[in-house]
């Protein structure tokens, strides 16, 4: 349990991806079978045991220690399960003589009855350190929250082996605590384990952005474009197991499996084969904007009234497995066909194909990709994001292989905000300022916070603003700085976006959907920034389902770079 | 007679009346009596100032030669008579030369402990128990969630992290009086051997502790050496320093900070602290009330800290416990930034 401590110690205060693979990939090699299967399985969330509930904790304490050192304990430290942890006072005269491993604490947690879980956590808390029993906490509570998500811990065990973190996700359904057969694997002493599984997943093909100067070289006549829809890529796939059942699962992008949130969808998946495609609410028949879907995806108990309200559709991009065959080896245009046959024989209506957008030259395209509305998309257009050029004769190649998708996005929303607060950033970034709130003028003309970013702006920018906010830091609240922001004197920072929500969270009533600093305007004073209403008409625009335009047609216009 | 008829504490420190002087008075005085170096109990400005040799020679190369008008240097377990009360010095634990004050008048005893700890410390002698009756306690550790790290574990933690990130820099923030000497002492204890760098700051005091005969090994600073070879390198700085445009000389540095505070999640996080190391030159909450305890005394003074939460745990012992609100006692960090501008220590 110490190691694993350690190592989640390390991840809980470590900013970086790649610091954080580092970390586990050297916790993973240094770590004897089962611990780190089980550490992995506790990373993946893929451990299922009875949960302690806050009362639970709280009446452990409360048998060992002064109530009132207690409180102002707590009081302090602000976190039950840390407070609890940092003042666990042993029991002097049951000292256990042996520190349980994670192991012992997984296993044993699989087959204790609930009446017996307080007096088992005592003995560990007493035989555990600070750091091991915050770990022993965090892990009988739910919910590590170290910032490593599954498939980055899969990708941390995939290093141990050199192999592509896909491959772990292909074999991953299979597998399960404390993966002995998967590390075998990784460390080179055995084959990869089988992936028995009837409806696995398999690693996405993915396209590379393209802008209008790029579709020069390329011919028209190689390709076929799709609109490209604003929703949740995934994969859907069934098939039927050694013991006759019918199987399907649903797939995010990285292959996580989130079946048991779309119910109603794996229900009409009645043929064995493997769809690529994206996951959209539809009302009426009309795809929903992304801020509906989401909707759906916060919510973590699927209901029936959430069904009915938030009906989920796939929209089919591709065919990778049809009848026990896999296609991905055949030209698009062939699997493409057979898609469409398929959808055909599947009858469903919450299933259909993504239509083609028809053009012969790039400018037909461009027009398209203009205006969605008059070229197809119809009242959905709100729901297109750009478009997918996809070659005629590629195969499906899994990751993001060169020249053969391309995904064109439409243009971003666009507004000039003023800079209000800066933090300092983490790791290569904690000397600088670079984290940005910023804000624009509401009716009373006070700045209003709309957003935070923190990317979008180059190494010579960031150096650039770094030093703006230290020449006129007005006021500091820990690592953050509120910088001068009046009519005459501050920064107006150019933001991009892609969409825009109404937020109770925040105080303009808005959030944006990733904004990032897309240039600095040095040149323009605050007070000709934009205005909480500019913001308030586009997104009144995207709630009528009329907001397909880049917002730069109303705010202020884009500026040559 | 009661102790209030020895020592009377007031917002500025604790005032001996019989004995004319003040123990680490926050404003200037004619006669201070100092436990240690620290400039929220060692300031400039007094008439007369009594402390151990170390203590003296630290405020001397602070705050300049003339940082008192007189002085005069004690050595510990050495009684001392000032006007007809009886004081001595003893070793507190907390830095070079600091002291616990022993003031002694007609049998009744009271200690001033200034700031101390009762754990080993490479740097300094050893925290010694003084029976007393009443016994004057810092509480900058006094609640039951601070009880600190075996020091050694945590100097494995960061040795640890050089090894697994060899192409980045280890930033470690400590004061700049005791704990980075003690840093680098426990460093050099683990095995570690490689040259250790310092930033400006830190240069006089580490330089003194060094001719007081405190083996510390290679050390160099950081101002002299190229961004690329600070690579898998150890780099003691003030904590401020970390936050600072300083840091950019370093390739992708690692921000640590040595601390009793680092023990808790939140203050860790609010620094920004990557790799903290829960390492305290203060007794913890074991190391606060065992001493308490063990020095026999049935009053307890409380001066800076937690002091609800150790008033609390005295009274329910059944002894006397009361908190002082001395002014300006605390956490050295900001203190000790403040002396570092006042004597132009800190570096550009």
């Amino acid at each position: 349990m110490n190691r694993f401590a350690d190592l989640l110690d390390r991840l809980a205060y470590e900013p970086a991806r790649n610091n954080k693979l580092r970390l586990m990939t050297d916790y993973f090699r240094r770590t004897e079978d089962p611990e780190r299967g089980y550490a992995l399985a506790a990373l993946t969330s893929a451990l299922s045991f009875q949960h302690a509930k806050a009362g639970m904790i709280r009446a452990l304490i409360a048998e060992r220690a002064d109530p009132v050192l207690f409180e102002l304990s707590y009081d302090y430290v602000g976190d039950l399960s840390e407070t609890v942890a940092l003042m666990w006072p042993a029991d002097p005269n049951h000292r256990p003589n042996a520190i349980p491993t994670l192991s012992d604490v997984v296993e044993t947690l699989s087959t204790l009855g609930k009446a017996q879980l307080p007096a088992q956590l005592a003995r560990w808390l007493d035989a555990l350190d600070e750091t091991g029993r915050w770990a022993l906490l965090k892990l009988v509570t739910g919910g590590l929250r170290v910032g490593v998500s599954a498939r980055l811990a899969k990708t941390a065990a995939a290093a141990l082996g050199d192999k592509d973190p896909n491959e772990v996700e292909i074999v991953w359904p299979g597998l399960a605590p404390p993966y002995l057969d998967l590390f075998a694997w990784l460390e080179g002493r055995a084959d990869a384990p089988a992936n028995r599984d009837p409806a696995p997943f398999r690693p996405a093909m993915l396209a590379h952005a393209v802008d209008e100067p790029d579709l020069a070289a390329l011919d028209p006549q190689d390709f076929v474009a799709e609109w490209k829809w604003d929703g949740t890529r995934i994969q859907a796939v069934s098939g039927i197991g050694e013991d006759g059942q019918h199987v399907a699962r649903l797939y995010s992008r990285t292959g996580e499996d989130i079946s048991k949130s779309f119910p109603e969808l794996l229900d009409v998946l009645r043929i064995p084969a493997a769809i690529d495609g994206e996951l959209l609410i539809l009302r009426d028949g009309r795809v929903q904007s992304f801020n509906v879907l989401q909707q759906r995806l916060n919510r973590k108990a699927v209901t029936a009234k959430l069904i009915a309200d938030f009906p989920a559709h796939i929209r089919a991009y591709d065919l990778l497995m049809l009848d026990g065959q896999d296609l991905r080896d055949r030209p698009f245009a062939e699997r493409r066909d057979k898609l469409a046959d398929f959808i055909e024989r599947l009858n469903t209506p919450r299933i259909d194909l993504s239509a083609l957008v028809l053009f012969s030259t790039w400018p037909e395209l461009i027009a398209a990709r203009a205006d969605p509305a008059q070229t197809g998309a119809g009242e959905d257009a709100e729901a297109v994001e750009g478009v997918m050029l996809k070659r005629r004769d590629a195969a499906y190649v899994p990751g993001r292989p060169k020249g053969l998708w391309w995904k064109w996005k439409r243009d971003p929303m666009i507004v000039d905000a003023v800079l209000m607060y800066a933090q300092r950033g983490h790791g290569k970034r904690s000397s600088f300022y670079s984290d940005y709130t910023f804000g624009v003028w509401n009716a009373a003309n006070e700045l209003v916070p709309v957003g935070k970013a923190y990317f979008g702006f180059t190494d010579e920018e960031l150096k650039q603003i770094d030093r703006f906010v230290r020449r006129n830091t007005v006021d500091r609240f820990g690592p953050v700085r509120e910088v001068v922001h009046d009519g005459d004197t501050g920064l107006v920072l150019e933001v991009a976006f892609e969409g825009l929500q109404r937020s109770s969270r925040h105080k303009s009533g808005l959030a944006m959907r990733f904004p990032r600093i897309n240039r600095l305007r040095w040149d323009k004073p605050p007070r000709e920034a934009d205005r909480l209403d500019t913001l308030e008409t586009m997104l009144q625009r995207i709630e009528r389902g009329r907001g397909g335009q880049p917002a730069a047609a109303n705010a202020s216009l884009p500026k040559p770079h | 007679m009661r102790p209030e008829d020895i020592l009377v504490p007031t917002p500025s420190g604790v005032c001996c009346k019989p004995g004319g002087f003040h123990i680490d008075p926050t404003r200037p005085v004619e006669r201070a009596l100092i436990t240690h170096g620290h400039s929220d109990h060692a300031r400039a400005g007094h008439g007369e100032v009594l402390a151990t040799q170390e203590t003296l020679d630290i405020m001397r190369l602070r705050y300049g030669d003339n940082f008192a008008r007189r002085t005069q240097a004690i050595r510990y377990g050495e009684p001392l008579a000032i006007d007809g009360v009886t004081v001595s010095f003893h070793p507190a634990g907390h830095v070079l030369g600091s002291a616990q004050i022993k003031v002694e008048q007609d049998g009744l005893r009271i200690v001033a402990s200034g700031d101390y700890k009762d754990v080993a410390d490479p740097t300094c002698a050893p925290f010694e128990l003084v029976p007393c009756d009443v016994f004057i306690t810092e509480a900058t550790f006094g609640l039951p969630v601070f009880r600190h790290s075996e020091p050694l574990h945590e100097i494995g933690k960061l040795l640890k992290s050089v090894a697994l990130f060899p192409e980045r820099a280890h930033l470690v923030g400590a004061y700049s009086l005791g704990k980075a000497q003690r840093v680098i002492a426990m460093l050099r204890q683990a095995g570690y051997d490689q040259t250790i760098y310092l930033h400006g700051a830190m240069e006089k005091i580490t330089q003194y502790y060094v001719s007081r005969g405190i083996a510390l090994g290679p050390l160099e600073l950081v101002r002299g050496a190229k961004k690329p070879d600070l690579a898998g390198t150890i780099t003691l700085c003030p904590p401020s320093a970390n936050k600072d445009l300083w840091t950019r000389r370093f390739p992708d540095p690692l921000t640590c900070f040595a601390s009793g505070w680092m023990r808790v999640r939140a203050r860790a996080r609010q620094g920004g602290t990557e790799l903290p190391l829960v390492i305290s030159d203060h007794a913890d909450w074991n190391g606060l009330t065992k001493t308490i305890a063990a020095t026999g005394a049935s009053e307890i003074w409380v001066t800076h800290g937690q002091e609800d939460a150790l008033v609390h745990w005295a009274t329910q012992r059944g002894l006397k416990a009361r908190p002082l609100a001395i002014v300006g006692y605390g956490d050295e960090e900001e203190h000790e930034a403040e002396a570092q501008v006042k004597t132009g220590d800190g570096e550009a």
